[in-house]
């Protein structure tokens, strides 16, 4: 079949649809007094996560001539904690975020992301507005909610914070043909996660209480059981992995070891090193407010609220057409 | 030979996974908000035919096999090889049984037919989609018989058995679709 890359991927009646979304997403946060907000796609610093990859800009006073290296955002989040600890108050903002190497039928170099911070609130609380969220735009989804461990005990018989390594990658190779080498325990588990039991989740399901190794951004707590686990949630929608959240970490110290342990990640796994943003970890010096934040792909929200095949049924134009 | 990453990899790329010729029927790219990408790739082995799914790392680097599809012209069974040549070199190829497979019962001299060669040796013949062949044994045909249904068996030229409507004689010329072994019309 002929394929003319000049047309949009998606029909016009699906960007009818996303408008419409958009609209109502808009419609919820001014209903709910969240402010929208702007911050610079363009960044003099980059994500630190060793796993998401920035694309690099030239910035120059003279055509052709670079004066300063720019990053392209993966999202907007250290931006917004600076709004926050300036006295923003409650924020959102959609944007588009850029993640180099990112392609595929769920993934595209640059997408929109919805992204917000509650004040006061905590993970829990958070979770109940995202599901509030997608339920005006998908009104049927019906929404359930499990702990990681939970989920990895009762679909796989592991205790995905206390297995060993071995073990991990035993279970792990049952069900995936996977014979490579990774001494990283979170290789084996998000392994497990995306191959074996997000494909078993059926509607909305939040996985919360993240193993405390995958706390990115988010503060550490204990348990009921006494198990050190990270504020985070993950929401899945069919299986699709469709938001991420966290009770913020505040603490400006525990921010910076944080940066400085990804830069040494990077580094050990021959990643470049860039420039890590320091001026995130003087907002949480000033103070960034007890809050819970999330970011929701908007593009695979829209995908799964039209029971679309792929994000190019909904994006205008792909990487391929761009 | 040649390396390539997982992120290079794409549909229809053929590399070398435990010794065998493998080629990718489906590549995913698989990655967590949080977390080191995978590609899960579906594979075909060449040899045997068997599909599966295997699951690499980013960067990790699988070996490209020396495979490649060529047009060659049929030429004959010698009861245990068979002969094919290349229309423009000459060059002769012969390949085996394994290598034949289902192909065999619709192979005929002079047909062009993609094998496919693994480090120049034949592993596997795809027929042309559409051949020619004679119906060499069929019962006698219905007269008058071309708007009923209905059909029976017809032995062709290669040994093949195929059903064919009624009112096909012995000795005419039948073209068959290759893929679904089904009877598409008299050739003439």
């Amino acid at each position: 079949m002929q394929d003319e890359l000049w047309r949009p991927g998606a029909p016009i009646r699906n960007l009818r649809v996303r408008a419409a979304m958009l609209a109502r997403i808009r419609g919820f946060f001014a209903e709910r007094k969240v402010l929208e907000v702007e911050t610079p796609v363009l960044s003099k610093c980059a994500v630190s996560d060793p796993f998401i990859d920035s694309l690099e800009v030239g910035f120059g006073f003279q055509p052709g001539i670079e004066d300063e290296r720019l990053y392209l955002q993966t999202s907007p989040e250290y931006a917004m904690k600076r709004l926050l600890a300036a006295g923003s108050g409650d924020i959102y903002q959609m944007a588009k975020v850029f993640r180099n190497g990112e392609s595929g039928r769920r993934h595209n170099p640059e997408f929109t992301m919805l992204e917000w911070y509650r004040l006061g609130f905590d993970d829990q609380r958070l979770m109940d507005e995202v599901a509030a969220l997608i339920q005006t735009v998908v009104p049927e989804l019906s929404v359930t909610c499990r702990s990681y461990a939970d989920l990895f005990e009762q679909e796989l018989g592991l205790d995905p914070h206390r297995a060993e390594l071995a073990e991990l990658q035993r279970v792990c190779r049952e069900h995936v043909d996977a014979p490579f080498e990774d001494n990283d325990r979170d290789t084996w588990l998000n392994l497990l996660m995306s191959h074996v039991l997000e494909p078993r989740l059926r509607g909305a399901v939040f996985i919360h209480s993240y193993p405390a190794s995958m706390a990115a951004l988010a503060r550490v707590r204990a348990d009921d059981s006494g198990r050190l686990v990270a504020a985070r949630f993950e929401l899945f929608v069919d299986g699709v992995e469709l938001a991420n959240g966290y009770h913020e970490l505040t603490d400006a110290r525990e921010q910076a070891r944080r940066l400085a342990s990804d830069q040494r990640q990077r580094a050990m796994l021959g990643l470049p090193q860039r420039p890590l943003d320091q001026r995130l970890v003087q907002a949480l010096e000033a103070g960034l407010p007890e809050c819970a934040g999330v970011a929701l792909g908007v593009d695979r929200l829209v995908m799964l609220a039209l029971k679309a095949e792929g994000l190019r049924e909904v994006v205008s134009f792909m990487h391929e057409r761009a | 030979m040649a390396n390539y990453s997982s992120n290079q990899f794409k549909n229809g790329m053929k590399v070398m996974i435990d010794g065998d010729p493998c080629s990718m029927v489906d590549v995913e790219f698989v990655k967590p908000g949080k977390g080191q990408a995978f590609t899960r790739v579906r594979l075909r082995n060449l040899l045997t035919g068997r599909i599966w799914e295997r699951t690499f790392k980013s960067n990790e680097s699988v070996e490209s096999a020396d495979v490649m599809d060529s047009d060659l012209e049929y030429l004959y069974n010698d009861g245990e090889m068979w002969h094919f040549m290349d229309p423009n070199s000459f060059d002769q190829v012969a390949a085996d049984k394994n290598a034949v497979g289902e192909a065999d019962k619709w192979l005929k001299e002079q047909d062009k037919c993609v094998v496919t060669l693994w480090n120049d040796n034949p592993i596997s013949v795809t027929p042309p989609n559409f051949v020619e062949l004679e119906v060499v044994e069929t019962d006698p045909g219905l007269k008058g018989d071309t708007a009923q249904g209905g059909s029976k068996p017809a032995t062709l030229s290669t040994g093949a058995v195929v059903r064919v409507p009624l009112f096909i004689e012995q000795g005419e010329v039948l073209r068959i679709d290759t893929r679904t072994g089904e009877y598409v019309s008299r050739a003439n």
